[in-house]
């Protein structure tokens, strides 16, 4: 099974043909990951927490193997790789009108290269699909972006991929302390993680991993190079940016630092959270001060990350939970908003949020479709990212209750740019005599697509919870066994 | 003579009697394109030697040369260079008014001065083989005598590669005087039996210089820009590849046979020209608008990661140096072989700004380029990254670190100039790129399979390496 969606995205490498063909590989891409999930029962998946596994020799001399595996956060974010990935097709459908092959080559490209990134469980394998997202990207931004793309394209690229090589000296580190200990010299995650480490090299070696994720999240001071690419990246750049790049950062953090190093996790963890909240403040005051439509929502990215690493950083059942829940759902908000301010755009030709105003009389669905967003980014009880920061409080709360004080307070924030957001855009007096036309059919069966989920995640988060559990038990199991193991030697001390 | 050392020389040989088959033709006013596919021919047959030998191996050739599987592969890769150079050339030279057939005489002899360097163990026939490169060498850079850039070049390399070849002499003289031996296995046996006595260990440090101003590491690269700029295409490739492979082999070659990995100041004056190599290198490269110069201060950086293969001194260095080569050979060629094919009677192509919008109107020569600069950055699914990887695990496996870092970071400085050359290709919709001649169809052809195949390769390195490190660790020096 997972053969067939690797063989998928192998597929998808070369395709050199316009949108039709790229529609049809990431719907596939889509329904195979649906069929897998309807497959799986409710009962597997609280016996094991891998649902498949394929495994083939890559570069044995080195102890490489071509390891893919779900579990359930994967298929998560596998799912919503897909569904996003079928969203930017539709969205680019009229907006890319020069070389088109290439840009669906790089879309898929990149889609394949998260979508590895969300499989691979050989260390060396997630650093090759962590790579192989960047060059499209790169590309994507740097030709297809707006005014100032190549500026943006080289910073995106230099700063992930500079953060990348570093998690790349940790796996090796990693690698050869492994190898040294047991003799058996392998990238494999399974074999990796039960890594004995000493203290301080775990410490530098988990800096290595938590700078890629940092920098790819973005965790507050590594956050500089978001508000530019996700500002110049065409519409369906920025959806992919902000839907799928940002979570490979929390996924890795959830996958591979937690589980490697807890000792080193809990230990960070304060210094982690402040951080995130820091994040939190920091993204929504910068959101308000925006005028570029585009920045403005990137900044709001950056602040809703924020909750992402102060949950993954409070370490229990509930923040995981919720830290999941939110990175399905601000993937959905926020691209939902990328995607209104790429129509926007398209109409009016512009990102400019004081050139806009009034758009509420020509286009009432786009500004109703709006308005549910922006309540959604605010975290509006009803819709998907209230669960989630609710979970993610919830859950900071236990671990620590004056961080969460602050982070609520992000809460307000939010709210007070969300309403800029609509206060400016769709009300007030219309400053520009254009006509502008409402949505199209085609903008309408995404907005549709992109409303029910988050409606219904809002409603129903359940089936998300009962899939990602499994795996947040597993984490939460590691993270117990190694405190009992330390407290078990201070015991003995 | 035996039969067998006879055989064992072969491909030495037959480089040797095609300079002299050319110069023949020459004589027999024969046209540009017979002289260019009989050397091209010649490179075949020579390669077609080597594998011949493959049985034989390791054989020692008297006490100069010692045939192995090491100095094999590394034959093997400066004939296939001397090969690809030859084809990129036909295209290059019929366009210029020069007289182009000397050329290949030339071409014929560095390929074998640089093969017996990969192949010495002997003092003599390092030095040997270097001259006889290095010779052949200053004619080539200057051979487009009536261009301003040429003529510095040439005299510059002509000066400063007597002066190295100098410290060289010297060096191996007092080595000599202290060893009282010139053969590599003899010195191995002294420098074994006693501690290093200072007089040896200056020796060896002007050996370093001599060696280090061939490979172009800071602090000798002094040369390097200038020289890459003012010689034809083909031949900057050539020094780029061909003559630093045969000499990081007799390098390498000489350094596992004294152990000199263990003298700790020889060790830390590696590591300071490593680490100043990959930083000035990269750091140089930055500013560079002419695709040459900053193919050359990238050539500088790469030799400096390759140094990082090479310091550590463990039994995966011989497998390490010798798969960076292969990949940096490659991706070398796939770069240097775009801008031939894209250089006119006047001038080369190696302005970046004749680069914009290559891709919508070549889309094959952009790509190879764009494929052969990931490559030179060290980017997933190119052969540059396998290297890099390989280079990085010798390196941490022994515990540097610190070069590891150095290299890390050096290389994200890289990234920004091979972006620089990438994003170019891809700016803007003005053309300026003349096509392509059109009047050499068949060589033409030939020049694109080439590099189909020097793609392909760096691809297949970067995603499926395993058959080319199974090759490389089956590698061993006697």
């Amino acid at each position: 099974m997972v053969g067939a969606v690797a063989a998928v995205i192998a597929g998808e490498w070369n395709r050199h043909l316009p949108r039709w063909i790229a529609l049809a590989a990431s719907v596939t891409g889509l329904l195979l990951v649906i069929l897998l999930w309807a497959n799986t029962s409710p009962h597997s998946l609280t016996d094991g927490q891998w649902l498949m596994d394929y495994r083939k020799a890559w570069i044995p001399s080195f102890g490489i193997t071509f390891h893919l595996a779900v579990d359930g956060l994967s298929l998560l974010l596998l799912g919503l790789t897909f569904f996003l990935g079928v969203l930017a097709v539709l969205c680019s459908w009229d907006e890319i009108r020069e070389r088109r092959g290439f840009y669906y080559f790089n879309l898929l490209w990149i889609l394949a290269g998260v979508a590895g990134v969300f499989m691979a469980m050989d260390m060396f394998l997630f650093y090759f699909f962590w790579e192989v997202m960047l060059i499209p990207m790169y590309f994507l931004i740097g030709i297809w972006g707006s005014e100032n793309r190549v500026y943006a394209a080289y910073k995106f690229f230099i700063f992930t991929q500079a953060s990348g090589l570093l998690m790349f000296l940790a796996i090796l580190g990693l690698y050869f302390i492994h190898g040294q200990d047991t003799g058996v010299y392998t990238f494999g995650y399974f074999e990796l993680i039960d890594t004995v480490i000493p203290f301080k090299t775990a410490f530098w070696l988990m800096s290595g991993f938590m700078i890629a994720f940092a920098v790819k999240l973005p965790v507050f001071p590594f956050h500089t190079w978001l508000p530019d690419a996700h500002g110049e990246a065409p519409t369906a750049g920025s959806l992919i940016l902000a839907g799928l790049l940002l979570k490979t950062g929390a996924y890795g953090m959830l996958r591979f630092v937690v589980p490697m190093f807890p000792e080193v996790v809990t230990d960070v963890a304060v210094p982690a959270m402040v951080l995130g909240v820091a994040g939190i403040i920091y993204g929504a005051v910068m959101a308000y001060s925006q005028t570029d439509l585009k920045r403005l929502v990137a900044f709001t990215s950056v602040s809703h990350m924020g909750f992402v690493i102060t949950g993954i950083f409070a370490l229990n059942e509930l923040a995981l939970q919720g830290v999941v829940m939110q990175l399905v759902t601000h993937a959905l908000s926020t691209g939902a908003l990328f995607l209104m301010a790429g129509m926007i755009k398209e109409r009016l030709h512009t990102r400019d949020i004081e050139q806009m105003g009034g758009l509420w009389g020509p286009m009432p669905q786009m500004g109703t479709i709006g308005l549910v967003f922006a309540m959604a980014s605010l975290g509006l009880p009803g819709l998907g990212n209230f669960v989630a920061e609710f979970l993610i409080l919830l859950g900071v709360f236990q671990a620590q209750p004056w961080v969460t004080v602050v982070a609520a307070s992000g809460l307000i924030f939010s709210a007070v740019y969300s309403l800029r957001i609509v206060g400016k855009i769709f009300l007030g007096p219309r400053r520009t005599m254009e006509a502008v036309p409402d949505f199209s059919l085609r903008e309408m069966l995404i907005m549709a697509a992109l409303t029910v989920s988050v409606v219904w995640l809002g409603l129903f988060p359940q089936p998300v919870i009962d899939t990602a559990k499994p795996a947040i038990t597993e984490l939460i199991r590691f993270m117990d066994v190694h405190h009992m193991a330390a407290d078990h030697q201070s015991y003995v001390k | 003579m035996s039969n067998n050392d006879f055989s064992a020389l072969m491909p030495l040989m037959v480089l040797a009697g095609a300079s002299v088959l050319v110069m023949l033709l020459i004589v027999a006013r024969l046209s540009h394109r017979i002289i260019q596919l009989v050397s091209l021919l010649l490179f075949v047959i020579a390669f077609i030697c080597l594998l011949n030998i493959r049985g034989m191996l390791p054989y020692e050739v008297g006490s100069l040369f010692m045939m192995d599987s090491f100095g094999a592969f590394m034959t093997g890769l400066i004939i296939f260079s001397g090969l690809v150079v030859n084809v990129f050339s036909y295209i290059y030279f019929q366009e210029k008014e020069e007289g182009p057939k000397e050329y290949y005489v030339l071409l014929f002899l560095c390929t074998l001065g640089a093969c017996v360097l990969a192949v010495s163990e002997h003092f003599v026939s390092v030095f040997l083989g270097l001259e006889i490169l290095t010779i052949g060498l200053y004619a080539l850079i200057a051979y487009l005598r009536t261009r301003n850039h040429s003529i510095e070049a040439g005299i510059k390399y002509l000066v400063l590669a007597a002066f190295s070849s100098a410290f060289l002499l010297f060096g191996m003289a007092l080595v000599y005087l202290e060893t009282g031996t010139m053969s590599f296995a003899g010195m191995a046996d002294v420098v074994a039996a006693e501690s290093v006595p200072p007089l040896l260990l200056t020796g060896l440090g002007l050996m370093l210089v001599g060696l280090g101003f061939k490979l172009a590491v800071v602090p000798f690269h002094m040369w390097t820009a200038d020289v890459y700029q003012g010689a034809p295409v083909p031949v900057t490739a050539f020094i780029a590849t061909a003559s630093k492979g045969g000499v990081v082999a007799a390098m390498l070659r000489f350094f596992i046979a004294i152990d000199g990995f263990q003298s700790e100041p020889l060790q830390m004056v590696m590591i300071t020209i490593a680490i100043a190599s990959m930083v000035a290198g990269n750091l140089l490269a930055l500013r560079q608008k002419n695709i040459k110069r900053l193919l050359a201060y990238s050539s500088i950086a790469h030799l400096g990661y390759l140094l990082v293969a090479f310091i550590p001194g463990s039994a995966v260095v011989l497998q390490a140096v010798s798969f960076y080569l292969l990949t940096y050979f490659i991706t070398t060629f796939a770069a240097f072989g775009v801008i031939t094919i894209l250089s006119d009677s006047e001038t080369d192509a190696d302005d970046l700004d004749r680069y914009k919008a290559l891709f919508w109107k070549h889309p094959a020569l952009a790509s190879i380029l764009a494929v052969a600069m990931f490559s030179l950055a060290g980017i997933p699914l190119t052969a540059g990254f396998t290297g890099k990887f390989y280079v990085l695990t010798t390196g941490i496996g022994q515990g540097f670190w610190l070069l590891a870092v150095v290299l890390v970071l050096s290389s994200v400085v890289g990234l920004y100039y091979y972006l620089r050359v990438v994003t170019m290709l891809f700016a803007g919709t003005r053309d300026l790129l003349p096509d392509p001649p059109a009047r050499y169809p068949v060589f033409l052809g030939i020049s694109m399979a080439v590099l189909s195949i020097l793609t392909f390769a760096l691809i297949w390195l970067g995603v499926y390496p395993d058959t080319a490190i199974g090759v490389v660790q089956g590698l061993q020096l006697k």
